[in-house]
């Protein structure tokens, strides 16, 4: 009567063979980060797994055993007590168990949240570098406000340098994910999400959306080239000298339902990312008319001083609680 | 005209896809069938008196559970064409709008059509048995909630081949599911076929709240009431708090879609995260709300068959109610990614981790139930041990999520659906299966077939590891859910047709189950006695299938397992209670008017989703006048005579 060993072992069989069978890591991209970010993610993902795992293994022997000990078979010499219902002792000590466990896991994961906190700038001597992230249907637009170019579903970054992306939605919501870099957060309409993400290593990394936006949700995937500073240069200096401008008509267009390859582009329009997040606000008269114009009007008398707002009013639209330089704003 | 008609039809009807064809053409011919042999048998009569208008909440459960298991098929089709799509990179076997709406009607119908109504039928059959009362405290309601249950269900189901399936997520987050994203008219089919099961959930809630409060026997306290009691009582108490919550919120969406409003817009001042708020603060509940009756039921089954008293009564009374109430303090953990600030996610990943507590709890009393008991493994059983560790691992990747700068790395993805898969399968599915072979005789009054039983298990938990486990590692490859396709390159495939042939092996084993239920009516071996298992609590004092009045004597009741202590009484040789006078028994009378009332407000429902004010409005004035027929009609209940009792009592154990 071997049954509920192995009902108990399939499930860690099983684990162990799909780890084993994709050659120890290479494909779980998750605990392969190449970043301080996912760095410290992928340890607080070990850590939660070992202390439960403290837990739960024990939990699975026991249970194991005390199938086989207590089945009904005859001349079982195992005791039975069929009235013995409580006792307080063992009640206290598995009350007590996953109290400490959790106590335990509790203040490392607060700990972690202040210290992971998406906006929170990340500590280096370099200057970061700004990427806003717009999620169009279906397709991703990175902006460089620094450098002036823009792409689509694809970017490219310089090594050991911290990236502030900054994220909105031009419709639904989507979420931005780079999982060798770090863990992933909204891009919604309507606000600029802030999140600080770092390469340390050169090489390409798969980067998705992550929330359903709809019909050709799953085309939304693009790579991220991290690559050496001076790269880095060239590739801008060459988007600069080779590619066509982004122009608020090529925006338009790119705001269509529709799928995109990768694209590059040597400028585009002043302020289009605070335009794209802020456009409902202002009442429908933001960077593009096609969503529902004719319910345009109530906005219309909300927005009263956002159409004058400078352009980085965007920014202090962050929701991120502990963004510091946010002078708060009218517009909201 | 011919063209107008030709034009209309090819509006109404969903077209141009051949599984919906095949499905449209199957289910004409089923329809036909049904009336077809209702008719050659002359059995309408029969189906109306028997069962339409029955307010008995033993008929009443039993057409939960065909409901839920019709709706188990439907969203298991579901899983298995979502399976084959996603077996290999870039296959067009459904297209991007198909795969969306799949996966769409597959959440909807599995957690509210299927587990919803396989909880609410084993409710309606066990709770008023159990805690020796005659029905439940408001059956005419009873009946009510299941018709408006099924007609809610049928609403949203026909959207497949009528008018076109919801596809904006079974959660349905705007801007998607508003008219800016979900044009069609699936959305308001989702809207509506919610909101009228939703009603009748929340009148489920409240009225097994009532009955648990006010109906037991004669000297049942409160902490005398077996476990399943308890666990549905916290389970009702749940969703008397959470489904005003989702009314409120679809019907903010509605007046958004139907007039114009701008609540979750993305423009006119709308906000779509509010929604998300509001979505989550009753769907965090609401997973709470059908696991904490597969809790009770473990409870009932683990001490039956260990032969043993349940270990730990109070602590897990506490730990039950302790789930329910955090259950409202956990839902931003579906989205600490919303970036709301350390200290909200803080907040959220500890209240998360402290539902953890309880529930660690009762897998140790389950575990100290078995200890120094005398353990059986017939299928109950079998799927409560099954439970454990699977629910054990589940629970443990739920903790992982639950730390909120992990859940950055795990949210969406892979992992996550792996995991509350497993909670809802391993938990809640493999819970009501127990509980469904449990008490099956019980319900009909015959066994079913082991072997069938012990393969379908296999095949179930084998199944469900295959399925499942390699999703979690998808996860950890960064593969997202609701992906329709993805590339060659990424590595994914291996490990998804691992998937695929585990959903299929699940698809297996639900065949067993339906082989085994049709096997033990064909080979029917009327149960003699009515206690199959040996029992502990009072439904299994009286003979299966119970008579309409349940107990013909309310038993008194003194201690927790009152059924078990009565026949250890009997086997001391000490004196069985002395029977009281036979009394007659107040009973309700059957009503068409839960049937008709809730036809119309399909009808109405219907009329709103295609906005036909000519059908929704007629539909309305019927409810109306169902409310105002109700409401004047003093002809609602009856007495059973006491002969007429003692007839049937003498039939009944005669057979003994």
């Amino acid at each position: 009567m071997m049954r509920p060993f192995l009902r108990v072992l399939t499930p860690v069989f099983i684990m162990l063979m799909a780890v084993l069978l994709s050659g120890c890591g290479e494909q779980f991209i998750v605990l392969d980060p190449k970043g301080p970010i996912g760095e410290s993610q992928k340890d607080l993902i070990y850590f939660s797994t070992i202390l439960c795992a403290v837990i739960i293994v024990p939990v699975l022997i026991l249970t194991a055993i005390i199938v086989i000990r207590y089945r009904d078979k005859p001349g079982s010499k195992a005791s039975y007590k069929p009235n013995w219902e409580h006792s307080t002792k063992l009640e206290i000590t598995w009350w007590g168990i996953p109290i400490v466990a959790i106590v335990i896991l509790a203040i490392v994961t607060v700990k972690y949240t202040y210290a992971l906190e998406p906006s929170k700038p990340i500590e280096s001597a370099k200057e970061p570098i700004t990427i806003q992230v717009t999620s169009l249907d279906w397709k991703w637009l990175f902006q460089y406000p620094d450098e002036d170019i823009a792409t689509v579903n694809y970017i490219k970054i310089p090594e050991d340098v911290p990236i502030k992306f900054q994220l909105t939605a031009d419709t639904a919501m989507n979420s931005f994910w780079v999982p060798q870099l770090g863990g992933q957060i909204y891009a919604m309409s309507g606000m600029a999400m802030t999140l600080y993400l770092q390469a340390d290593e050169q090489g390409t990394y798969f980067g998705t959306g992550a929330n359903f936006t709809g019909k050709d949700f799953a085309k939304m995937t693009f790579k991220v080239d991290a690559t050496s500073e001076e790269d880095y240069k060239a590739w801008v200096d060459e988007v600069k000298a080779t590619s066509p401008a982004l122009t608020a008509e090529g925006f338009e267009q790119l705001t269509e339902p529709s799928v995109s390859n990768v694209q590059l582009f040597s400028s585009f329009p002043q302020g289009l990312f605070h335009k794209v997040a802020m456009q409902y606000i202002n009442g429908g008269g933001g960077a593009h008319q096609h969503h529902g114009s004719a319910e345009s009007e109530a906005a219309d008398t909300k927005a009263t001083d956002s159409n004058t707002a400078p352009a980085d009013a965007a920014e202090t639209h962050d929701h991120n609680a502990s963004h510091t330089d946010s002078n708060a704003h009218a517009g909201h | 005209m011919l063209d107008k008609i030709k034009q209309f039809a090819s509006e109404f009807f969903v077209t141009g896809d051949p599984l919906i064809l095949g499905a449209q053409v199957s289910i004409g011919l089923s329809l036909v069938a049904i009336l077809f042999v209702l008719t050659f048998f002359k059995k309408w009569r029969w189906l109306w008196t028997e069962w339409l208008t029955s307010v008995d909440h033993k008929k009443i459960g039993i057409m939960y559970i065909i409901a839920s298991i019709l709706m188990l098929f439907r969203g298991g089709v579901d899983a298995l064409l979502m399976r084959v799509q996603l077996a290999a990179p870039q296959l067009e076997f459904l297209n991007p709008e198909h795969y969306n709406a799949i996966f769409t009607t597959h959440g909807v119908i599995m957690i509210l059509f299927m587990a919803m109504p396989l909880m609410f039928g084993l409710f309606n059959i066990v709770v008023p048995l159990q805690i020796g009362a005659r029905d439940v405290a408001f059956p005419f309601l009873n009946s009510l909630s299941f018709w408006m249950f099924f007609f809610g269900a049928m609403l949203f189901n026909v959207s497949f081949i009528i008018g076109g399936s919801p596809d904006a997520g079974w959660l349905a987050y705007p801007p998607l599911s508003e008219l800016s994203g979900s044009p069609g008219l699936g959305q308001d089919f989702y809207i509506w076929g919610i909101q009228i099961s939703g009603i009748g959930s929340l009148a489920t809630g409240i009225n097994f709240v009532v009955t648990i409060l006010k109906m037991r026997a004669p000297g049942m306290k409160l902490m005398q009431m077996p476990m399943f009691v308890w666990s549905v009582l916290s389970s009702c108490i749940t969703i008397m708090f959470a489904f005003p919550i989702l009314t409120v919120t679809l019907f903010l969406l509605f007046i958004d879609r139907y007039l114009g409003a701008h609540f979750f817009t993305l423009d006119g001042g709308g906000n779509p995260m509010m929604y998300i708020n509001l979505i989550w603060m009753w769907g965090h509940p609401e997973v709470y709300i059908v696991i904490l009756p597969a809790f009770g039921i473990f409870s009932e089954v683990v001490s039956a068959f260990s032969k043993k008293k349940l270990f730990g009564y109070k602590s897990m009374v506490f730990a039950l109610m302790s789930i329910s109430f955090f259950s409202f303090f956990t839902w931003a953990h579906h989205f600490f990614t919303m970036g709301s600030g350390a200290n909200v996610n803080a907040f959220f990943a500890l209240t998360t981790m402290l539902i953890a507590i309880p529930t660690g709890v009762k897998v140790f009393n389950w575990l100290f139930t078995m200890y120094r008991g005398r353990l059986s493994f017939p299928t109950p059983m079998m799927w409560t041990i099954a439970f454990i560790p699977c629910f054990v691992i589940g629970g443990m990747t739920g903790v992982l999520l639950s730390v909120a700068p992990a859940d950055f790395q795990f949210h969406n993805s892979y992992f996550l659906i792996a995991h509350f898969h497993q909670v809802l399968i391993g938990g809640v599915v493999f819970g009501y299966f127990a509980g469904l072979y449990y008490w099956w005789p019980k319900m009909f009054g015959f066994r079913l077939h082991e072997g069938l039983g012990k393969w379908a298990f296999w095949f179930w938990n084998i199944g469900f590891y295959v399925c499942f486990m390699p999703q979690y590692a998808l996860g950890l490859m960064g593969m997202t859910r609701r992906f329709n396709a993805y590339d060659f390159d990424m590595g994914w495939q291996p490990l998804n047709v691992v998937s695929t042939v585990g959903a299929f092996l699940m698809g297996m084993a639900f065949i067993f189950q339906v082989w085994q239920i049709a096997h033990s009516i064909r080979f029917f071996k009327k149960e003699k006695d009515g206690d199959a298992w040996d029992g502990r609590t009072l439904e299994w004092s009286i003979p299966s299938p119970a008579p309409l009045y349940n107990f013909a004597r309310l038993p008194q009741v003194t201690s927790q397992d009152e059924w078990w202590e009565e026949k250890q009484r009997i086997a001391n040789g000490q004196p069985a209670k002395p029977l009281s006078k036979l009394e007659p028994i107040h009973m309700p009378k059957n009503s068409g008017i839960p049937f008709i009332m809730s036809l119309c407000w399909f009808v109405a429902g219907f009329g709103f989703v295609w906005d036909w004010l000519w059908m929704a409005i007629p539909g309305l004035i019927g409810v109306a006048i169902c409310m105002l027929v109700r409401s004047f009609s003093y002809d609602t209940d009856y007495y059973i005579p006491v002969d007429e009792i003692e007839r049937t009592e003498a039939a009944l154990r005669g057979t003994k």
